[in-house]
Protein backbone atom coordinates (compact mmCIF):
# COMPACT_ATOMS: atom_id res chain seq x y z
CA UNK A 1 0.00 0.00 0.00
CA UNK A 2 1.21 3.01 -0.92
CA UNK A 3 0.67 6.67 -0.89
CA UNK A 4 -2.47 7.95 -2.14
CA UNK A 5 -3.16 11.17 -3.44
CA UNK A 6 -7.01 13.02 -4.05
CA UNK A 7 -7.69 11.40 -7.79
CA UNK A 8 -6.93 7.56 -6.74
CA UNK A 9 -10.38 6.22 -6.01
CA UNK A 10 -11.33 7.99 -9.44
CA UNK A 11 -8.38 6.30 -11.33
CA UNK A 12 -9.85 3.12 -9.97
CA UNK A 13 -13.41 3.54 -10.69
CA UNK A 14 -11.89 4.47 -14.50
CA UNK A 15 -10.15 0.94 -14.62
CA UNK A 16 -6.57 2.23 -14.28
CA UNK A 17 -3.69 0.04 -14.03
CA UNK A 18 -2.08 0.79 -10.65
CA UNK A 19 1.64 0.91 -9.80
CA UNK A 20 4.08 2.17 -7.16
CA UNK A 21 5.78 5.29 -8.45
CA UNK A 22 8.22 6.47 -6.08
CA UNK A 23 5.80 5.28 -3.18
CA UNK A 24 2.88 6.49 -4.67
CA UNK A 25 0.01 3.96 -6.02
CA UNK A 26 -0.35 5.83 -9.76
CA UNK A 27 -1.91 4.98 -13.01
CA UNK A 28 0.08 2.99 -15.53
CA UNK A 29 -2.34 3.66 -18.17
CA UNK A 30 -6.45 2.93 -18.17
CA UNK A 31 -6.78 0.48 -20.93
CA UNK A 32 -4.06 1.34 -23.80
CA UNK A 33 -1.19 3.34 -22.89
CA UNK A 34 -0.61 3.73 -26.70
CA UNK A 35 -4.16 5.33 -27.49
CA UNK A 36 -3.59 7.62 -24.40
CA UNK A 37 -0.16 8.74 -26.00
CA UNK A 38 -1.95 9.43 -29.54
CA UNK A 39 -4.64 11.66 -28.04
CA UNK A 40 -2.66 13.58 -25.87
CA UNK A 41 -0.86 14.33 -29.58
CA UNK A 42 -3.80 14.82 -31.71
CA UNK A 43 -6.60 16.16 -29.26
CA UNK A 44 -5.95 16.86 -25.32
CA UNK A 45 -5.26 14.10 -22.39
CA UNK A 46 -5.11 14.96 -18.38
CA UNK A 47 -2.61 13.39 -15.79
CA UNK A 48 -2.25 13.02 -12.38
CA UNK A 49 0.57 14.57 -11.15
CA UNK A 50 -0.54 15.25 -7.41
CA UNK A 51 2.55 13.29 -6.57
CA UNK A 52 5.24 15.66 -7.06
CA UNK A 53 5.67 18.44 -3.72
CA UNK A 54 4.42 21.73 -4.63
CA UNK A 55 6.71 24.17 -1.76
CA UNK A 56 6.27 27.38 -1.29
CA UNK A 57 9.20 29.70 -0.43
CA UNK A 58 8.78 32.77 1.25
CA UNK A 59 10.80 35.99 2.73
CA UNK A 60 12.20 39.45 1.43
CA UNK A 61 15.52 37.33 0.01
CA UNK A 62 13.85 34.55 -1.12
CA UNK A 63 15.22 35.95 -4.30
CA UNK A 64 18.89 36.12 -3.05
CA UNK A 65 18.13 32.70 -1.73
CA UNK A 66 16.95 30.73 -4.96
CA UNK A 67 20.39 32.70 -7.03
CA UNK A 68 22.58 30.34 -4.60
CA UNK A 69 20.57 27.46 -4.75
CA UNK A 70 19.86 26.59 -8.45
CA UNK A 71 21.78 26.34 -11.27
CA UNK A 72 19.56 28.88 -13.55
CA UNK A 73 19.12 32.16 -12.83
CA UNK A 74 16.19 33.16 -10.81
CA UNK A 75 17.33 36.68 -11.61
CA UNK A 76 15.68 36.22 -15.18
CA UNK A 77 12.52 36.31 -13.55
CA UNK A 78 11.19 39.87 -13.95
CA UNK A 79 7.31 39.21 -14.66
CA UNK A 80 5.08 37.87 -12.08
CA UNK A 81 3.84 34.71 -12.62
CA UNK A 82 7.22 33.67 -15.53
CA UNK A 83 7.86 30.27 -14.73
CA UNK A 84 12.06 28.69 -14.79
CA UNK A 85 13.32 25.16 -14.98
CA UNK A 86 16.25 24.09 -13.23
CA UNK A 87 18.44 21.84 -11.63
CA UNK A 88 19.49 22.52 -8.19
CA UNK A 89 23.00 20.68 -7.48
CA UNK A 90 25.55 19.54 -4.99
CA UNK A 91 28.91 21.27 -4.52
CA UNK A 92 29.95 18.14 -6.90
CA UNK A 93 27.74 19.54 -9.50
CA UNK A 94 25.88 16.00 -9.27
CA UNK A 95 21.72 16.71 -9.84
CA UNK A 96 20.10 16.81 -6.86
CA UNK A 97 16.93 17.47 -8.70
CA UNK A 98 14.89 19.16 -11.94
CA UNK A 99 12.18 21.28 -11.24
CA UNK A 100 10.28 24.56 -11.99
CA UNK A 101 9.84 27.37 -10.04
CA UNK A 102 7.52 30.01 -10.48
CA UNK A 103 7.48 33.90 -9.19
CA UNK A 104 4.66 34.60 -7.00
CA UNK A 105 5.73 38.13 -5.80
CA UNK A 106 9.14 39.79 -4.82
CA UNK A 107 8.70 37.54 -1.32
CA UNK A 108 7.04 34.19 -2.78
CA UNK A 109 8.41 31.66 -5.33
CA UNK A 110 6.71 28.48 -5.87
CA UNK A 111 8.54 25.23 -6.31
CA UNK A 112 7.35 21.85 -8.05
CA UNK A 113 10.00 19.30 -7.26
CA UNK A 114 9.91 15.31 -7.72
CA UNK A 115 8.24 12.69 -5.74
CA UNK A 116 10.56 10.85 -4.89
CA UNK A 117 13.36 12.79 -4.67
CA UNK A 118 10.91 15.05 -1.60
CA UNK A 119 12.36 14.30 0.95
CA UNK A 120 15.71 14.82 -0.03
CA UNK A 121 14.89 17.63 -1.56
CA UNK A 122 12.80 19.58 1.33
CA UNK A 123 15.76 18.77 3.69
CA UNK A 124 18.55 20.60 1.28
CA UNK A 125 16.28 23.91 0.34
CA UNK A 126 15.28 23.73 4.72
CA UNK A 127 18.94 23.51 5.25
CA UNK A 128 20.47 26.53 3.05
CA UNK A 129 16.38 28.65 3.74
CA UNK A 130 17.71 28.90 7.15
CA UNK A 131 20.74 31.49 6.14
CA UNK A 132 18.12 33.58 4.46
CA UNK A 133 15.43 33.94 6.65
CA UNK A 134 13.57 32.26 3.70
CA UNK A 135 10.47 30.16 5.10
CA UNK A 136 9.38 26.46 2.89
CA UNK A 137 6.05 25.12 3.35
CA UNK A 138 4.93 21.85 1.40
CA UNK A 139 1.37 22.48 -0.06
CA UNK A 140 0.07 19.31 0.63
CA UNK A 141 -3.48 20.91 0.67
CA UNK A 142 -3.24 21.29 -3.50
CA UNK A 143 -3.47 18.59 -5.91
CA UNK A 144 -1.85 18.88 -9.18
CA UNK A 145 -2.94 18.02 -13.13
CA UNK A 146 -1.85 18.16 -16.45
CA UNK A 147 -3.99 18.83 -19.32
CA UNK A 148 -2.22 18.31 -22.06
CA UNK A 149 -2.72 18.48 -26.36
CA UNK A 150 -3.44 20.68 -28.98
CA UNK A 151 -7.28 21.11 -27.12
CA UNK A 152 -6.04 21.06 -23.62
CA UNK A 153 -6.07 24.88 -23.21
CA UNK A 154 -9.75 25.16 -25.38
CA UNK A 155 -11.31 22.29 -23.07
CA UNK A 156 -9.74 23.36 -19.85
CA UNK A 157 -10.88 27.07 -20.18
CA UNK A 158 -14.46 25.76 -20.76
CA UNK A 159 -14.47 24.85 -17.06
CA UNK A 160 -13.84 28.39 -15.78
CA UNK A 161 -16.24 31.74 -15.96
CA UNK A 162 -15.86 33.96 -19.19
CA UNK A 163 -14.05 36.56 -17.63
CA UNK A 164 -11.19 33.88 -16.55
CA UNK A 165 -11.56 31.63 -19.70
CA UNK A 166 -10.21 35.22 -22.21
CA UNK A 167 -7.71 35.51 -19.10
CA UNK A 168 -6.15 31.96 -18.60
CA UNK A 169 -6.46 31.89 -22.97
CA UNK A 170 -4.21 34.58 -23.02
CA UNK A 171 -1.32 32.98 -20.35
CA UNK A 172 1.89 32.79 -22.81
CA UNK A 173 4.07 29.86 -22.58
CA UNK A 174 5.90 29.44 -19.31
CA UNK A 175 3.81 31.64 -17.90
CA UNK A 176 1.13 31.14 -14.42
CA UNK A 177 -1.90 32.75 -12.63
CA UNK A 178 -4.36 32.04 -10.15
CA UNK A 179 -7.89 31.75 -11.34
CA UNK A 180 -10.42 31.57 -8.46
CA UNK A 181 -8.78 28.61 -6.16
CA UNK A 182 -6.87 27.22 -8.97
CA UNK A 183 -3.64 28.23 -10.24
CA UNK A 184 -3.02 27.53 -13.86
CA UNK A 185 0.09 27.47 -15.49
CA UNK A 186 1.26 27.06 -19.18
CA UNK A 187 3.85 24.36 -18.75
CA UNK A 188 3.94 21.03 -19.28
CA UNK A 189 5.95 17.40 -19.99
CA UNK A 190 5.01 16.18 -23.27
CA UNK A 191 5.76 18.68 -26.03
CA UNK A 192 2.14 20.04 -26.61
CA UNK A 193 0.95 22.70 -25.77
CA UNK A 194 -1.52 22.99 -22.39
CA UNK A 195 -1.87 23.54 -18.69
CA UNK A 196 -0.56 22.42 -15.26
CA UNK A 197 -2.88 23.01 -12.86
CA UNK A 198 -3.02 23.27 -9.29
CA UNK A 199 -6.27 22.58 -7.42
CA UNK A 200 -7.16 22.35 -3.78
CA UNK A 201 -7.27 18.77 -3.01
CA UNK A 202 -11.28 18.93 -2.24
CA UNK A 203 -11.90 20.57 -5.69
CA UNK A 204 -9.99 18.34 -7.73
CA UNK A 205 -12.13 15.12 -8.79
CA UNK A 206 -14.69 17.64 -9.98
CA UNK A 207 -11.95 19.60 -12.05
CA UNK A 208 -11.06 15.58 -13.25
CA UNK A 209 -14.49 14.75 -13.98
CA UNK A 210 -15.43 18.22 -15.99
CA UNK A 211 -12.14 17.64 -18.13
CA UNK A 212 -13.70 14.16 -19.26
CA UNK A 213 -16.78 15.62 -20.04
CA UNK A 214 -15.33 17.78 -22.23
CA UNK A 215 -13.72 14.68 -24.08
CA UNK A 216 -10.02 15.06 -22.32
CA UNK A 217 -8.85 11.75 -22.25
CA UNK A 218 -7.56 10.45 -18.96
CA UNK A 219 -3.28 9.45 -19.32
CA UNK A 220 -0.96 7.79 -16.61
CA UNK A 221 2.57 7.72 -16.54
CA UNK A 222 3.09 5.26 -18.87
CA UNK A 223 2.12 7.73 -21.93
CA UNK A 224 3.64 10.55 -19.90
CA UNK A 225 6.85 8.36 -19.80
CA UNK A 226 6.55 7.84 -23.97
CA UNK A 227 5.29 11.47 -24.38
CA UNK A 228 8.01 13.22 -22.72
CA UNK A 229 11.18 10.74 -23.89
CA UNK A 230 9.84 11.72 -27.78
CA UNK A 231 9.65 15.64 -26.43
CA UNK A 232 13.38 15.20 -25.41
CA UNK A 233 12.78 15.98 -21.79
CA UNK A 234 14.90 13.97 -19.12
CA UNK A 235 13.73 11.86 -16.15
CA UNK A 236 15.07 12.27 -12.83
CA UNK A 237 16.77 9.04 -12.02
CA UNK A 238 17.41 7.80 -15.01
CA UNK A 239 19.00 10.65 -17.28
CA UNK A 240 20.51 12.36 -14.53
CA UNK A 241 21.03 11.39 -10.63
CA UNK A 242 23.74 12.77 -8.55
CA UNK A 243 26.66 10.86 -9.85
CA UNK A 244 26.18 13.24 -13.23
CA UNK A 245 26.48 16.85 -14.02
CA UNK A 246 23.91 18.88 -15.90
CA UNK A 247 26.49 19.23 -18.51
CA UNK A 248 27.46 15.77 -19.53
CA UNK A 249 23.16 15.44 -19.29
CA UNK A 250 21.89 17.42 -21.98
CA UNK A 251 21.08 20.27 -19.92
CA UNK A 252 23.39 22.77 -20.00
CA UNK A 253 20.79 25.31 -21.28
CA UNK A 254 19.54 25.41 -17.99
CA UNK A 255 22.79 26.26 -16.39
CA UNK A 256 23.15 30.45 -16.26
CA UNK A 257 26.52 30.91 -15.87
CA UNK A 258 26.42 34.41 -16.54
CA UNK A 259 26.35 36.76 -14.43
CA UNK A 260 29.67 35.52 -13.87
CA UNK A 261 29.39 37.18 -10.64
CA UNK A 262 26.52 34.97 -9.31
CA UNK A 263 27.62 31.91 -6.71
CA UNK A 264 25.61 28.98 -6.61
CA UNK A 265 26.05 25.75 -5.18
CA UNK A 266 27.75 23.29 -7.67
CA UNK A 267 29.26 26.64 -9.86
CA UNK A 268 32.97 25.62 -9.34
CA UNK A 269 32.56 22.16 -10.48
CA UNK A 270 30.80 23.07 -13.50
CA UNK A 271 33.51 25.43 -14.42
CA UNK A 272 36.16 22.70 -14.51
CA UNK A 273 33.69 19.96 -16.33
CA UNK A 274 33.04 23.05 -18.91
CA UNK A 275 37.23 23.12 -19.35
CA UNK A 276 37.28 19.48 -19.33
CA UNK A 277 34.45 18.13 -21.89
CA UNK A 278 33.34 14.82 -21.64
CA UNK A 279 30.35 12.92 -21.57
CA UNK A 280 27.21 14.21 -23.29
CA UNK A 281 23.58 13.03 -23.94
CA UNK A 282 22.38 12.58 -26.93
CA UNK A 283 19.27 11.00 -29.00
CA UNK A 284 19.55 7.69 -30.58
CA UNK A 285 16.84 6.37 -33.17
CA UNK A 286 17.10 2.47 -33.44
CA UNK A 287 17.56 1.53 -36.78
CA UNK A 288 16.36 -1.77 -37.12
CA UNK A 289 13.26 -3.63 -35.17
CA UNK A 290 13.88 -3.65 -31.88
CA UNK A 291 13.10 -1.09 -28.31
CA UNK A 292 15.71 0.63 -26.96
CA UNK A 293 15.91 0.27 -22.67
CA UNK A 294 17.89 2.31 -19.82
CA UNK A 295 20.87 0.93 -19.33
CA UNK A 296 21.85 -0.91 -22.55
CA UNK A 297 25.43 -0.14 -23.43
CA UNK A 298 26.09 2.08 -26.78
CA UNK A 299 29.38 1.15 -28.39
CA UNK A 300 31.08 3.74 -30.65
CA UNK A 301 32.61 2.84 -33.38
CA UNK A 302 36.68 1.99 -32.93
CA UNK A 303 36.03 2.34 -29.26
CA UNK A 304 38.50 0.25 -27.89
CA UNK A 305 37.09 -0.65 -24.85
CA UNK A 306 34.51 -0.33 -21.74
CA UNK A 307 36.29 3.35 -21.29
CA UNK A 308 34.61 4.51 -24.64
CA UNK A 309 31.38 3.26 -24.09
CA UNK A 310 27.98 4.82 -23.36
CA UNK A 311 24.78 3.84 -21.76
CA UNK A 312 20.86 4.02 -22.66
CA UNK A 313 19.43 6.25 -20.02
CA UNK A 314 16.01 6.25 -21.12
CA UNK A 315 14.67 4.42 -24.22
CA UNK A 316 11.24 3.44 -25.40
CA UNK A 317 9.02 2.34 -28.44
CA UNK A 318 8.22 6.02 -29.49
CA UNK A 319 3.82 5.80 -30.88
CA UNK A 320 4.45 8.48 -32.82
CA UNK A 321 7.56 7.78 -34.97
CA UNK A 322 6.69 4.14 -34.70
CA UNK A 323 10.40 2.86 -33.99
CA UNK A 324 12.28 2.85 -31.09
CA UNK A 325 14.55 5.91 -29.35
CA UNK A 326 16.40 7.03 -26.64
CA UNK A 327 18.35 9.26 -24.94
CA UNK A 328 22.35 7.95 -23.82
CA UNK A 329 25.28 9.27 -22.38
CA UNK A 330 27.92 9.02 -24.45
CA UNK A 331 31.35 10.12 -24.91
CA UNK A 332 32.01 13.35 -27.21
CA UNK A 333 31.57 11.97 -30.71
CA UNK A 334 31.67 13.39 -34.07
CA UNK A 335 30.11 9.84 -35.45
CA UNK A 336 26.52 9.62 -37.13
CA UNK A 337 25.66 6.35 -35.79
CA UNK A 338 26.40 3.94 -32.66
CA UNK A 339 25.83 0.74 -31.45
CA UNK A 340 23.32 -0.77 -28.91
CA UNK A 341 23.43 -3.83 -27.46
CA UNK A 342 20.36 -5.44 -27.00
CA UNK A 343 20.17 -8.87 -25.17
CA UNK A 344 23.79 -9.49 -26.47
CA UNK A 345 23.41 -8.53 -30.38
CA UNK A 346 24.65 -5.29 -31.89
CA UNK A 347 22.31 -3.05 -33.49
CA UNK A 348 22.79 0.61 -35.55
CA UNK A 349 21.55 3.35 -33.88
CA UNK A 350 21.87 7.06 -35.31
CA UNK A 351 22.35 9.89 -33.34
CA UNK A 352 20.14 12.65 -33.46
CA UNK A 353 18.86 15.74 -31.91
CA UNK A 354 16.47 16.08 -29.35
CA UNK A 355 13.29 16.43 -29.20
CA UNK A 356 12.18 13.79 -31.64
CA UNK A 357 8.67 14.96 -31.52
CA UNK A 358 7.18 18.46 -30.96
CA UNK A 359 3.72 19.70 -31.46
CA UNK A 360 2.26 16.53 -32.90
CA UNK A 361 5.20 16.47 -35.59
CA UNK A 362 8.24 14.80 -36.24
CA UNK A 363 11.48 16.65 -35.76
CA UNK A 364 13.51 14.37 -37.01
CA UNK A 365 14.05 11.95 -40.75
CA UNK A 366 12.98 8.50 -39.77
CA UNK A 367 13.38 7.27 -43.12
CA UNK B 1 -11.83 -7.66 -15.56
CA UNK B 2 -11.06 -11.41 -15.77
CA UNK B 3 -8.90 -13.28 -18.32
CA UNK B 4 -9.83 -16.06 -20.97
CA UNK B 5 -8.60 -19.59 -20.37
CA UNK B 6 -9.71 -21.32 -23.04
CA UNK B 7 -10.14 -25.08 -21.44
CA UNK B 8 -9.26 -26.94 -24.58
CA UNK B 9 -5.33 -25.54 -24.47
CA UNK B 10 -2.30 -26.40 -21.81
CA UNK B 11 -0.78 -23.52 -19.63
CA UNK B 12 2.96 -23.28 -18.18
CA UNK B 13 3.28 -21.33 -14.65
CA UNK B 14 5.09 -18.55 -17.12
CA UNK B 15 1.68 -17.41 -18.19
CA UNK B 16 2.66 -19.28 -22.17
CA UNK B 17 -0.23 -21.42 -23.94
CA UNK B 18 -0.17 -24.45 -25.75
CA UNK B 19 -2.25 -26.21 -28.29
CA UNK B 20 -2.12 -29.80 -29.46
CA UNK B 21 -1.57 -29.44 -33.32
CA UNK B 22 -3.93 -32.05 -35.25
CA UNK B 23 -3.99 -32.81 -38.90
CA UNK B 24 -1.29 -32.97 -41.54
CA UNK B 25 1.42 -31.70 -38.76
CA UNK B 26 3.65 -34.50 -37.31
CA UNK B 27 2.47 -35.99 -34.14
CA UNK B 28 3.59 -34.17 -31.00
CA UNK B 29 3.70 -30.80 -32.89
CA UNK B 30 2.71 -27.78 -30.24
CA UNK B 31 1.86 -24.30 -30.81
CA UNK B 32 2.50 -21.87 -28.23
CA UNK B 33 1.91 -18.26 -27.59
CA UNK B 34 1.22 -16.16 -24.18
CA UNK B 35 -2.43 -15.93 -22.35
CA UNK B 36 -4.35 -13.27 -21.72
CA UNK B 37 -3.53 -12.80 -18.52
CA UNK B 38 0.27 -12.29 -19.85
CA UNK B 39 -0.98 -9.85 -22.60
CA UNK B 40 -2.66 -7.91 -20.26
CA UNK B 41 -0.50 -7.64 -17.69
CA UNK B 42 2.34 -6.64 -20.38
CA UNK B 43 0.58 -4.08 -22.00
CA UNK B 44 0.51 -2.77 -25.80
CA UNK B 45 3.03 -4.83 -27.51
CA UNK B 46 5.50 -3.01 -29.90
CA UNK B 47 8.07 -5.50 -30.48
CA UNK B 48 7.91 -9.64 -30.84
CA UNK B 49 11.28 -11.67 -31.59
CA UNK B 50 10.24 -15.17 -32.29
CA UNK B 51 12.38 -18.07 -32.72
CA UNK B 52 14.20 -19.30 -36.01
CA UNK B 53 12.95 -22.32 -37.61
CA UNK B 54 15.11 -25.22 -37.28
CA UNK B 55 16.21 -24.40 -33.75
CA UNK B 56 16.68 -27.00 -30.95
CA UNK B 57 15.17 -25.69 -27.83
CA UNK B 58 15.00 -27.24 -24.68
CA UNK B 59 12.09 -27.03 -21.78
CA UNK B 60 12.28 -23.45 -20.16
CA UNK B 61 14.34 -22.01 -22.42
CA UNK B 62 13.92 -18.47 -22.99
CA UNK B 63 13.46 -18.72 -26.80
CA UNK B 64 11.39 -15.48 -28.17
CA UNK B 65 10.92 -11.88 -26.28
CA UNK B 66 7.88 -9.48 -26.21
CA UNK B 67 7.89 -5.74 -25.48
CA UNK B 68 5.65 -3.82 -24.55
CA UNK B 69 6.06 0.18 -24.45
CA UNK B 70 6.77 -0.52 -20.71
CA UNK B 71 9.13 -3.45 -20.81
CA UNK B 72 10.83 -6.56 -22.15
CA UNK B 73 9.76 -10.39 -21.52
CA UNK B 74 11.10 -13.42 -22.07
CA UNK B 75 8.99 -16.36 -23.40
CA UNK B 76 10.05 -19.74 -22.04
CA UNK B 77 9.74 -22.91 -24.41
CA UNK B 78 7.18 -25.31 -22.62
CA UNK B 79 9.10 -28.28 -23.87
CA UNK B 80 11.87 -29.61 -25.99
CA UNK B 81 11.79 -30.03 -29.49
CA UNK B 82 12.30 -28.41 -32.76
CA UNK B 83 10.77 -24.98 -33.90
CA UNK B 84 9.11 -25.65 -37.04
CA UNK B 85 7.16 -22.12 -37.89
CA UNK B 86 6.81 -19.20 -36.38
CA UNK B 87 4.54 -16.24 -36.78
CA UNK B 88 6.08 -14.17 -39.50
CA UNK B 89 2.84 -11.43 -39.02
CA UNK B 90 3.93 -10.80 -35.56
CA UNK B 91 7.11 -8.58 -37.10
CA UNK B 92 4.40 -5.73 -38.44
CA UNK B 93 1.77 -6.24 -36.07
CA UNK B 94 2.91 -6.85 -32.95
CA UNK B 95 -0.56 -6.00 -31.66
CA UNK B 96 -1.80 -8.69 -32.91
CA UNK B 97 -0.85 -10.30 -29.13
CA UNK B 98 -3.08 -7.99 -27.42
CA UNK B 99 -5.86 -8.39 -29.67
CA UNK B 100 -5.93 -12.11 -30.41
CA UNK B 101 -3.77 -13.78 -27.81
CA UNK B 102 -4.89 -17.41 -28.41
CA UNK B 103 -5.42 -16.95 -31.74
CA UNK B 104 -3.57 -14.76 -34.43
CA UNK B 105 -1.39 -13.57 -31.82
CA UNK B 106 0.49 -17.19 -31.58
CA UNK B 107 4.38 -17.46 -31.55
CA UNK B 108 5.38 -20.47 -32.61
CA UNK B 109 5.39 -23.95 -33.74
CA UNK B 110 7.50 -26.78 -31.79
CA UNK B 111 8.12 -30.55 -32.60
CA UNK B 112 8.22 -32.30 -29.57
CA UNK B 113 7.97 -35.97 -31.12
CA UNK B 114 5.39 -37.27 -29.00
CA UNK B 115 1.72 -36.15 -28.61
CA UNK B 116 1.59 -37.12 -25.13
CA UNK B 117 4.57 -35.09 -24.11
CA UNK B 118 1.70 -31.62 -23.63
CA UNK B 119 -0.71 -33.68 -21.48
CA UNK B 120 2.11 -33.14 -18.71
CA UNK B 121 1.73 -29.18 -18.78
CA UNK B 122 -1.37 -27.42 -16.76
CA UNK B 123 -5.04 -27.49 -17.55
CA UNK B 124 -6.84 -24.73 -17.73
CA UNK B 125 -8.39 -25.07 -14.40
CA UNK B 126 -4.86 -25.62 -12.50
CA UNK B 127 -4.07 -22.68 -14.67
CA UNK B 128 -7.26 -20.37 -13.58
CA UNK B 129 -5.89 -21.72 -9.88
CA UNK B 130 -2.68 -20.08 -9.90
CA UNK B 131 -4.14 -16.49 -11.55
CA UNK B 132 -6.23 -16.22 -8.61
CA UNK B 133 -3.24 -17.25 -6.44
CA UNK B 134 -1.23 -15.02 -8.13
CA UNK B 135 -3.88 -11.87 -7.52
CA UNK B 136 -4.04 -12.31 -3.72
Amino acid sequence: MGLKTPLYDTHVRQGAKIVDFGGWDMPLHYGSQIEEHHAVRRDAGVFDVSHMAIVDLTGVRVREFLRFLLANDVGRLKTVGKALYSCMLLPSGGVIDDLIVYFMSDSWFRMVVNAGTRDKDLAWITKHAADFDVTTVERKDLAMIAVQGPNARRKTASLLSPPQQAAVLELKPFFGAPFGSWFAARTGYTGEDGFELMIPAAEVADAWAGLLAQGVKPAGLGARDTLRLEAGMNLYGNDMDENFHPLESGLAWTVAFEPADRGFIGRDALERARREGGRELVGLLLEERGVLRSHQKVLLAGSAGAAADGEVTSGTFSPTLNRSIALARVPKTSQPTVQVEIRGKLHAARIVKPPFVRHGKPLIDIS
Amino acid sequence: MSDKVPGDLRYTKSHEWVRQVHGETPNGTIEIGITDHAQSALGDLVFVEVPEVGRALSAGEACAVVESVKAASDVYSPLAGKVVANNEALAGKPELLNEDPYGAGWLFRLETGAAANAASLMSASAYETLLAEESK
